[in-house]
């Protein structure tokens, strides 16, 4: 599970809090960063799967888009706004360009609506962090059920 | 007349993002502007009325590449304001995590951000196609820096454990132990970058800038040093103020700087380089000899090789400094606060990096003032654009865009530290 944010960005937060509120099973690490494309990618390579959520600017804060990065590259431009300019897309498709990108790698985008500095997380995101949570929660627990023999596992 | 219009929405491969505005007319460039749009100086603000204790935390927040520079500059400053000496095993131990920086931060941006200019890729994913061995080793290379950083620093982003007057906590000789192992194989790893970017094609190009970074008698300048020059300045860190300016400039919300009086500079790894290249590890100076470069080098496409040199002798020095260490007696030097001014300046990866804080008795932090490398270098870069563009005039727009985008880009600019979005826009008239 790879949290990426940067927590005095307004809702460029919203990855980082919401990988603080999961509880991970066993086998399941929980790491955040801060978008920068070579410690995503090795991330990814030490993953048997993974979970990434980041913030994403759009037109409807707090709304989450999930995405099977896996099997397709992520919509371009969608994590531009985030305070990385190169970021999780420019990650994981060189990761995949190496070979590394585990079989498994779903992204998670809370649209935001204010990435200045020193901003609050909008209301809009605060209220949406809950359902997000148990979005993500359920789906880092089927990740675990599927390969209880072998648990997944990412860090670097 | 007809009039031709290049837009991008924003300039690919810099850590951040800003704007620039190349206006042509007749033949001949009318003007060149570098735009940046600068979260208004948010961390200054940030810091007054904090603890000075807080500084280091707070600023290695601003970027997510060179941390280690902020900290270095915020702790060195405060302990200049409170009479302070740092040596022995704790100087070894910053000058330590600072190669891990470097090292990073180089690896990152001589791969993965500049050499696919050179190559003809787009991008480092589209270059990782074609030469994955070369663009793995970049990410271990990083990965070395990074694990200094973690050891030393207590996390890879954003260390936690650097503190004013030393750490707190500091790493015994056996957790240095698998560092070593890791250095020597990163040291390989450098050597083989350099001699693989000295083979690019560089465009002819020089510039007679002024170089300004630390110079130190014994050391290539990390922590310490004056403030040195290629045309005689030679001050102290106190007195970066009566030597340098900050200017507002309308279209960019960060500040130009320029020596009083003379006008542009450049820092960063040139401008170390050209003052310092003698205190070089012989490893790394044997290197910069094979790769073609002289004491001084002043062609800014060649800025990549220099900063494969630099990353060799991070490797180098890093090795060094973890066979003679020693742990210290104590993680850090007592404080004890008082009123005053003090002046930081360290060589962050980009460049000088210049922190001044006036505290008050009790060491809170009543004024902060943080001078980026990227902003000291903004009028540079235009200047680069204005000398070098004349001859590329024939080039097709895209061609253009794409030499412009690489001008930029060998200062390596840390566009985070001092600004926001970038758009390219080439108005030929």
């Amino acid at each position: 599970m790879i949290a990426v944010g940067n927590a005095l960005r307004g809702d460029d937060a919203a990855g980082l809090e919401i990988g603080r509120r999961l509880s991970p099973a066993d086998g399941i690490r929980v790491i955040e960063q801060d978008g920068e494309v070579a410690a995503i990618v090795e991330a990814l390579r030490a993953a048997r799967a993974a979970v990434i959520v980041d913030a994403a600017a759009g037109p409807r804060p707090g709304r989450l888009a999930r995405f099977d990065a896996a099997s397709h590259p992520l919509p371009a431009r969608l994590l531009a706004c985030s305070t990385h300019a190169p970021g999780v897309a420019e990650a994981i498709e060189l990761a995949r360009a190496l070979g590394v990108l585990p079989r498994t790698c779903v992204v998670y985008a809370i649209e935001g609506a204010s990435f200045d500095v020193g901003a609050p997380m909008s209301a809009a995101v605060e209220g949406a962090l809950a359902a997000a949570v148990a979005r993500i929660q359920a789906e880092i627990e089927a990740l675990g059920d599927a390969a209880p023999e072998q648990p997944a596992s990412i860090g670097s | 007349m007809a009039t031709r219009r290049i837009r991008v929405d924003y300039l690919a491969r810099v850590e951040g993002e800003a704007g620039l505005t190349v206006v042509l007319r007749d033949g001949e460039v009318r003007d060149v502007e570098l735009r940046i749009f600068e979260p208004p100086r948010f961390f200054e603000a940030l810091l007054r009325g904090r603890a000075y204790g807080e500084a280091p935390d707070i600023t290695a927040r601003i970027c997510g590449i060179c941390p280690v520079a902020y900290q270095m500059s915020a702790v060195h400053a405060m302990e200049d304001a409170f009479g302070v000496r740092v040596d022995g095993s704790l100087r070894a131990l910053r000058r330590l995590l600072y190669c891990g920086e470097w090292i990073e931060s180089h690896a990152l941006h001589v791969y993965m951000l500049h050499a696919p200019d050179f190559l003809g890729y787009e991008s480092a994913i589209a270059m990782a196609r074609d030469h994955p061995a070369e663009v793995e080793r970049g990410l271990q290379l990083k990965k070395s820096g990074n694990e200094i950083l973690r050891v030393i620093g207590g996390r890879e982003i954003h260390p936690v454990n650097v503190r004013v007057g030393g750490f707190y906590r500091v790493p015994t000789k056996g957790e240095l132990a698998p560092l070593a192992e890791a250095m020597r194989r990163a040291r390989d790893q450098a050597l083989a970058t350099v001699r693989w970017v000295s083979g690019f094609d560089f465009p002819d190009c020089e510039r007679d800038y002024e170089l300004v970074a630390l110079r130190h008698p014994d050391e290539y300048p990390f922590n310490e040093g004056r403030i040195a020059s290629s045309k005689g300045l030679d001050i102290a860190a106190r007195n970066f103020d009566a030597h340098f300016e900050e200017r507002h400039v309308r279209r960019s919300t960060a500040l130009h700087s320029a020596i009083r009086g003379r006008g542009s500079y450049l820092v960063g790894p040139l401008a170390r380089y050209g003052l310092n290249s003698a205190l070089l590890s012989p490893l790394a100076r044997e290197a910069a000899g094979e790769a073609g470069l002289g004491a001084v080098c002043t062609n800014p496409y060649r800025s990549i090789v220099v900063r494969a040199v630099e990353m060799l002798y991070a490797c180098d020095e890093a090795l060094r400094l973890i066979d003679a260490y020693e742990p210290p007696d104590r993680p850090a030097v007592p404080i004890e606060p008082r009123g005053g001014v003090g002046h930081g300046c360290t060589e962050a990866p980009r460049g000088l990096l210049y922190h001044r804080y006036g505290l008050e008795a009790d060491g809170a932090i009543a004024e902060a003032r943080i001078v980026p490398p990227t902003s000291q270098n903004q009028a540079s870069v235009e200047e680069d654009l204005r000398a070098f563009l004349p001859g590329w005039l024939d080039m097709p727009d895209e061609a253009l865009r794409w030499r412009c985008e690489q001008t930029i880009r060998n200062y390596d600019p840390c566009i985070s530290c001092s600004c926001h979005f970038l758009d390219l826009e080439i108005d030929r008239g």
